[in-house]
């Protein structure tokens, strides 16, 4: 990628130094619990250890007499206002407190508001809830038996467990497919549930001003335009209209979508505050946070390939059952309950397609939220890559032999994928190809028959994904009705430095230094003198915040698109200082010069005084604009890993002894950031694979509720990745880019597995479940008589 | 609740405080002396966000009590710059990118100050030990190794 501006302006291209970093490395960042207000409450939430049960009585006064706890709120209190249910963010309901019954183990049951943070823990421990159990439901499979017993009662007429049933694609052109196939893999697949486990949890500051009947809410949320205006919904009939409502998301401490949605503990503390008219906190424990909300994945996929003997695929069939646990609330687009799910033909040119996918209630808490995702891409991709590489175990095949010649050809680009999509660009052979080479792809695979030869277990495992992000375009993408657009507004004052504003919400991804670069890169302005602002919703243009790998497809192109009408009244401002008329000038980085005549030029900082000091007469004074931006397209990155597996005979135990990783993300605004990106993007891929899962037992009790119980890579089990890039910008993007940040983590699983099954193929294994614990490849080598 | 008043002395200066028994340390540092540098991320003592220097040795905050400082030399992020002049790993950090997010930067940089200080030219995987018992979701580690490790550099430079 060719640079044009100089380290000094930063624009795009550099890997410039962060501009949020000063503050961190001091320990100045701000995080929602770093706030202390006047005056200021706490509150800690009794919680259900039941995961299905009648709620028979609350008694209160034993916490009420504690010295210091003010208030305990129930579902009864929350129902004089007829707050004690919220609406998801896929139209669904989910309690806020219960009156009836609790659906979930360790569901909110009341909240007590207390003085101090220990008080209010004390008050909670003296809350006495009786309940009386009702069965549990905790497997989809068996919610959706005739007869299972129903959980959602409060849904009147409501007599199955059954949310949706979604379907995509030519069922009946598939069916033929698989009849006339030659040959025909199967595979089921289960992506358990997981938990993003950002290290900061949620929370937030309730804060009601009375005098002014304002509502001020601190809150870590990856979207807080959209929150203010779910609030306005919710809470409009008790007074908190609209632009009463400011919601602040500070510094957030790791989002990765679990921080899109809105959790009943938000809901409780700004009823709190409404009611007692102070400032209320609300910082929710690991537990809590690992038990009660943010769960991604729970999909149970059936999958079949079609394919003709010499390798071509020719068919591929999904049938998926999705656990949702007690509430549909996922944070899909409106029209899409299974997400992106029909990204599924993956990178390959594959003619006929069909894919369906019901979801079900169970007694858990609300689940399919994402980890790290763009909408159920992970799920997608874990399958397509998993048949791919059955299909080439079958043919007996090498699995880049037949990726490649699968692939869809750069020639076929813009593409229409069978289940609807239009790919922007890709070169998938030249991604393989250069991870093949990269990591010595010919060398390894003679190491592996060496050490087979020698009864070693060592797997090379591919993945080729394509990721599909950025929603939206607006006329398919909605949540709750608002458009998938994203803003920016863009201030130059009078001595050229600059203010910008964005609709998103960075949480680590380092914005303040990107979307400084980008309008360093259309104005010449340098990085390092653009300030950037998210997250407050008096001040920042609306969006619909940051997930989904949208930022740099929405708000990102929204930038570019302000500073380019910003270039375009500077176009004229410089005319009229230079006496020539618009046509004649020309821009290079930073200036206007006139055409043949280099030497009689304004630059950009000359132009900014002239706005506000010497504009034309007629031209509104100052240098600012807003835009909106409705992406005409989403953004398809793909990519290539190649990882490389020794396994432990005695232990079961996976070690991965290689990742390479080439990505292709378009053109790219910093590659530190982009390179850190993959890094996270690429631990989070492994974790679920080797390592995390959260499972329930019989009566839905969560086995994975703290960090003893929930693995969370350390730096001792992950591995020091190698990264590499190809770059295919994206033809529709203002600067020819797609996002990044959660296409490792997509990627990598299906790498990491087929690295395993390679590794133990020729013992006739052709799948492992993850996560790949030692457990349970111990148990798989003890089968095959391996073991040590 | 019995209330016991401590003495203690933060990043060089002398604190006294009248605290409960049952106060953590974490709480004490966050809440009463307003150093929010020093974080909090579960509650199993697993994550290490609240790592501080205690007396020279790396402790995670959380799981001691702040009577327990009574008398102690502490050291939280806030500590880490002297004169107005980054550590070498600050430094390193910054250089490196080694923090995305910033949650648990605090924490680690502790860590690896206190690595650093017993070993000055650690291994990779001296580096990945020291680090385990801090938790890190957004950088996948490999530029916090890299940070430590330019630190490492730095730090021998300056005292051959
Ligand atoms: S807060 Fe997690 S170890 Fe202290
Ligand atoms: S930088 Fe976010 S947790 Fe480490």
């Amino acid at each position: 990628m060719k640079i044009d501006t100089t380290p000094e302006v930063s624009g795009m291209g550099h890997s410039m130094k962060r501009k949020e970093d000063p503050r961190f490395i001091r320990g100045k960042g701000n995080y929602v619990d770093d706030i202390q207000l006047p005056g200021m409450l706490y509150m800690d939430i009794v919680r259900s250890p039941f995961a299905h049960a009648k709620i028979k009585s609350i008694n209160t006064e034993k916490a009420l007499k504690i010295p210091g706890v003010l208030a305990v709120i129930t579902g009864e209190t929350l129902a004089k206002y007829n707050l004690h249910w919220m609406p998801t963010l896929m139209s669904d309901t989910q309690m806020v407190l219960p009156v009836e019954k609790v659906v979930y183990q360790s569901q909110e049951v009341a909240a007590v508001i207390a003085t101090s943070r220990y008080i209010a823990a004390d008050g909670v421990d003296a809350v006495e809830v009786d309940y009386e159990p009702l069965p549990v439901v905790v497997d989809p499979f068996k919610a959706l038996e005739p007869g299972a017993t129903v959980i959602r009662t409060d849904k009147k007429d409501k007599k199955d467990n059954h949310i949706f049933h979604w379907e995509v694609g030519d069922r009946a052109a598939t069916e033929k497919a698989f009849a006339e196939a030659e040959v025909v893999v199967k595979q089921d697949c289960y992506i358990p549930r997981i938990h993003v486990a950002s290290i900061e949890t949620c929370g937030c500051i309730a804060d009601f001003d009375r005098v002014n009947g304002k509502l001020t809410v601190y809150m870590t949320t990856q979207a807080p335009h959209a929150i203010r205006t779910v609030f306005a919904l919710v809470a409009g009939h008790v007074g908190l209209s609209e632009e009463r409502i400011r919601i602040i998301s500070p510094d957030i401490g790791g989002g990765f979508g679990g921080k899109v949605p809105v959790y009943p503990g938000y809901v409780i503390a700004t009823a709190a505050s409404v009611v007692i008219g102070k400032p209320i906190k609300w910082i929710e424990d690991r537990m809590e946070n690992l038990q009660a909300d943010s769960f991604a994945r729970d999909y149970w996929m059936k999958a079949e390939l079609a394919a003709k003997k010499d390798g071509t695929i020719t068919a591929l069939r999904i049938k998926t059952l999705a656990d949702h646990g007690c509430a549909d609330a996922a944070a899909n687009p409106s029209k899409f309950p299974a997400g992106l799910f029909s990204i599924c033909t993956g990178s390959y040119d594959i003619k006929h397609a069909f894919a369906e996918v019901d979801g079900a209630y169970t007694n858990k808490p609300p689940g399919g939220v994402a980890y790290r995702c763009s909408f159920r891409v992970t799920e997608a991709v874990h399958m397509i890559e998993r048949v791919t590489d059955i299909l080439a175990q079958q043919l007996k095949m090498d699995p880049a032999e037949l990726r490649l010649k699968n692939f869809i050809p750069k020639e076929k680009f813009p593409y229409q994928s069978a289940l609807g999509w239009e790919y922007d660009s890709g070169d998938y052979a030249r991604a393989l190809k250069l991870a093949m080479e990269r990591i010595g792809y010919p060398a390894l695979r003679k190491e592996q028959a060496e050490k087979r030869a020698r009864g070693e277990l060592m797997g090379i495992g591919i993945s080729s994904f394509t990721e599909i992000v950025g929603a939206g375009p607006s006329k398919h993408f909605d949540i709750l009705g608002i458009k998938m657009f994203d803003s920016a507004e863009i201030r130059i004052h009078p001595t050229g430095k600059a203010i910008a504003r964005f609709g998103t919400k960075s949480q680590g991804q380092g914005h303040e230094t990107t979307y400084a670069q980008i309008i360093a890169e259309e104005l010449g302005i340098p990085a390092s003198a653009v300030q950037i602002e998210e997250g407050d919703t008096d001040t920042a243009p609306y969006g619909l915040g940051t997930y989904a790998s949208r930022s740099t497809p929405t708000a990102g192109a929204a930038g570019a698109m302000a500073a380019r009408k910003i270039r375009e009244k500077a176009k004229k401002i410089a005319a009229h200082l230079l006496e020539v008329s618009p046509e004649d000038l020309v821009w290079e980085t930073g200036k206007f010069s006139v055409r043949g005549a280099p030497q009689r030029s304004k630059t950009i900082q000359e132009i900014a005084f002239a706005a506000y000091t010497n504009h034309p007469q007629g031209m509104e004074a100052g240098l600012e604009a807003v835009c909106y931006y409705d992406p005409p397209n989403l953004t398809f990155p793909f990519g290539s890993y190649i990882c490389v597996v020794d396994i432990d005979r005695g232990t079961g135990q996976v070690k991965i002894r290689r990742f390479m990783a080439v990505d292709d993300c378009g053109n790219i605004i910093n590659p530190m950031i982009v390179d850190g990106q993959i890094h996270g993007g690429l631990s989070m891929g492994m974790a679920p694979a080797l390592m995390e899962e959260i499972s329930y037992d019989e009566n839905g009790n969560v086995q994975g509720g703290s960090f003893m119980d929930y693995l969370v890579p350390t730096a001792m089990e992950t591995p020091s990745w190698e990264t590499d890039k190809t770059v295919t910008p994206s033809p529709h993007h203002p600067f020819g880019a797609k996002g990044v940040g959660e296409s490792a983590t997509v990627g990598a699983p299906p790498a990491i597995v087929n690295a395993v099954v390679d590794a133990l193929s020729h013992l006739g294994v052709t799948h492992v479940e993850i996560p790949m614990t030692p457990e349970r490849v111990w148990r798989i080598l003890k089968e095959k008589g391996v073991a040590e | 609740m019995a209330m016991h008043t401590i003495k203690l002395t933060v990043n060089g200066e002398p604190h006294e405080a009248t605290v409960e028994s049952r106060l953590l340390l974490v709480h004490l540092l966050r809440e009463n002396l307003r150093l929010t540098g020093t974080h909090i991320g579960c509650d199993t003592t697993h994550c290490g966000a609240c790592t501080i220097l205690f007396d020279g040795q790396p402790v995670k905050s959380c799981t001691v009590l702040a009577v327990q400082a009574d008398g102690r030399q502490l050291i939280t992020v806030e500590g880490l710059e002297k004169d107005n002049k980054l550590s070498a790993i600050q430094d390193g950090f910054y250089q490196e990118h080694g923090l995305q997010c910033g949650y648990c930067t605090p924490g680690m940089m502790i860590t690896g100050t206190a690595l650093l200080e017993r070993n000055n030219s650690p291994s990779e995987l001296e580096i990945r030990e020291a680090i385990s018992g801090n938790l890190c979701r957004c950088t996948g580690y490999v530029n916090i190794v890299k940070a430590i490790q330019h630190a490492a550099r730095a730090t021998k430079q300056e005292t051959p």
